[in-house]
């Protein structure tokens, strides 16, 4: 049975992929080698996968404006993720969201990132503000 | 929620007064809707954060199709500058940077200048160029730069990102959203604090134990407990720190900063104060020590005053350095360090003083496999939070430390 999860903030198209989730942060700049396509400071928790074409769905958005910039760059060479979904988010962000076509969904009345399984399948619906658990 | 235009803001929409304020509208109000902004709010002043190791082909590109448009205003309508470069064009060689990254930086460059914005390549722009005041409405990037004027000098900024600070540029207003609005600029963390640092680093330290325990964003908090008035250099590294481990973006100082004179001028009484122990801000900066070995010492994020320079100068006196020593500063900054001696004084010893980059938007992973750097040594505790993932193993010590550490080799 599917579970619907709905967000006070959306933006973007509807999607639908496999969620990689973790309780962590989030910042382009600080957390990923943007040409391999990886998360790669050694203390985030999900250090060493992949996050293109996937769902992130993380805790909170942590700082260094670089990251408006860098989601449209990584957009440019399709190695940007499907979506991002954060219990806070920031306004950087959000700017790169908006600036890179990135589909993101944000604040949530429970945690997000325990409520969803890593690895599940789930579909953003932005017009709805919602998050569906397949 | 759909915000509320008035007729300019209309006009613009509707590309009447051209396609650049067209675009840059059409993305605050994506940011503005996403956020329940009401309205938008006029800004004086706008910093753009675009060093092309962010932006890469498809960000320049970018800004050459907004350069390149010939109808209307593709100009800025206010006072529009620039955080630091990735490279310092004269010492590019020596970094070892390749041709086509400054070739990328001139780049960008050209299609700026076109667009009226003046190439100021700071991050301490409240130190160099014009602070903002209590109560000012500005759109600026850089959090260091943002965390500081809200919290220093009472201004009023969100995070702006390089697209969203130029599009500022370019339509003189941003969305009326989190810290432009009252509500958001009262304290939600009470800390308080039984020791006040001396050095840059224990200030830095501090900072970012606050920034994670703060949590994100949202989190405005308040600290008790100091013994005297930062300076502003402590405060740069304080506010830059937490900006980065926490992407905070106000605090208060009771007694200190401009909307905190008492505790309950921010709510602060009916918050429970958490401790902050020394201990912590020490803890967080062990963490950091893995390796004696450094393979280079580097001063930069934020970009150096001219009293930090004018300290590294001193430091230098008598010493010969065996692995490379950065000091990086601002382009307003750099004639005076020149003009007083402290250059000549560093790069005596073998250090090397940069202008109008900061080290870790200066390809910084490609640097460090170009000169084999990995241990870095350094007195920014927000440059140890950003190192990590670019392949670095950064350490956190005291400028006295970090000076040692050149000549030596060795972070004691």
């Amino acid at each position: 049975m599917s579970r619907i999860f709905t967000a006070r903030h959306a933006m973007g198209t509807k999607v639908s992929g496999q969620a990689l989730v973790a309780k962590d942060g989030f910042s382009a700049r600080y957390d990923l080698d943007r040409i391999e396509g990886i998360f790669s400071r050694p203390a985030h928790k999900l250090a060493g996968q992949s996050y293109v074409g996937r769902i992130l769905v993380l805790d909170t958005a942590k700082g260094g404006v670089a990251s408006a910039w860098m989601l449209h760059e990584m957009q440019s060479r399709a190695k940007a993720p499907l979506a991002i979904v954060f219990n806070s988010v920031n306004p950087i962000l959000a700017q790169g969201a908006a600036f890179g076509d990135i589909t993101m969904l944000a604040g949530f009345d429970e945690d997000i990132t325990v409520a969803i399984p890593h690895g599940s399948e789930v579909e953003i619906d932005p017009q709805a503000r919602t998050l569906r658990l397949r | 929620m759909t915000m509320q235009l008035n007729d300019e803001e209309k006009a613009m929409l509707a590309g009447e007064l051209g396609e650049a304020p067209r675009l840059a509208l059409s993305h605050q109000l994506k940011v503005g809707e996403f956020f329940g902004a009401r309205d938008f709010v006029p800004v004086t002043q706008a910093h753009v954060m675009a060093d092309t190791e962010s932006l890469g082909e498809a960000g320049v590109r970018w800004l050459e199709s907004l350069a390149a448009l010939k109808d209307g205003s593709r100009r800025v309508r206010i006072p529009t500058i620039t955080d630091p470069r990735g490279t310092d064009f004269s010492k590019a060689r020596r970094l070892k940077q390749a041709e086509w990254m400054t070739d990328l930086e001139a780049r960008a460059i050209a299609a700026f200048v076109k667009l009226g914005v003046a190439m100021t390549d700071t991050c301490i722009n409240y130190q160099t160029i014009q602070a903002a005041t209590r109560g000012e409405h500005v759109a600026f990037g850089d959090t260091g730069v943002v965390i500081y004027s809200n919290s220093v000098s009472g201004a009023r900024s969100n995070f702006e990102g390089g697209p969203s600070a130029l599009s500022a540029g370019l339509t003189g207003r941003t969305p009326r959203y989190g810290f432009h609005l009252d509500e958001h600029r009262q304290a939600t963390i009470r800390f308080r604090v039984d020791w006040t640092p001396s050095k840059l680093n224990d200030w830095g330290a501090l900072g970012g134990v606050i920034g994670r325990r703060a949590g994100n964003y949202w989190s405005v908090p308040v600290i008790e407990g100091l013994d005297r008035p930062p300076s502003s250099d402590e405060l740069k590294h304080f506010g830059a720190a937490m900006a980065s481990f926490g992407s905070i973006a106000l605090f208060h100082l009771v007694g200190i900063t401009p909307e905190a004179a008492r505790l309950a001028d921010v709510g602060g009484e009916a918050l429970e104060p958490v401790a902050v122990r020394r201990e912590e801000v020490e803890a967080l900066q062990q963490s950091y020590a893995v390796d004696s070995k450094i393979d280079v010492v580097v001063f930069s994020g934020p970009q150096l005053s001219l009293y930090e320079l004018r300290a590294l100068a001193d430091l230098c006196d008598g010493r010969r350095f065996r692995i490379p020593l950065l000091a990086v500063t601002s382009p307003q900054v750099k004639p005076d360090c020149d003009r007083f001696g402290y250059t000549e004084r560093i790069e005596a010893a073998g250090g090397t003083v940069y202008s109008g980059m900061c080290f870790y938007q200066s390809y910084a992973r490609e640097i460090a496999e170009a000169n084999g750097w990995k241990r870095l040594a350094t007195n920014s505790a927000k440059m140890v939070n950003i190192l990590g993932g670019y392949g670095y193993v950064p350490m956190l010590a005291s400028m006295e430390q970090c000076v040692e550490a050149a000549q030596t080799g060795r972070l004691q």
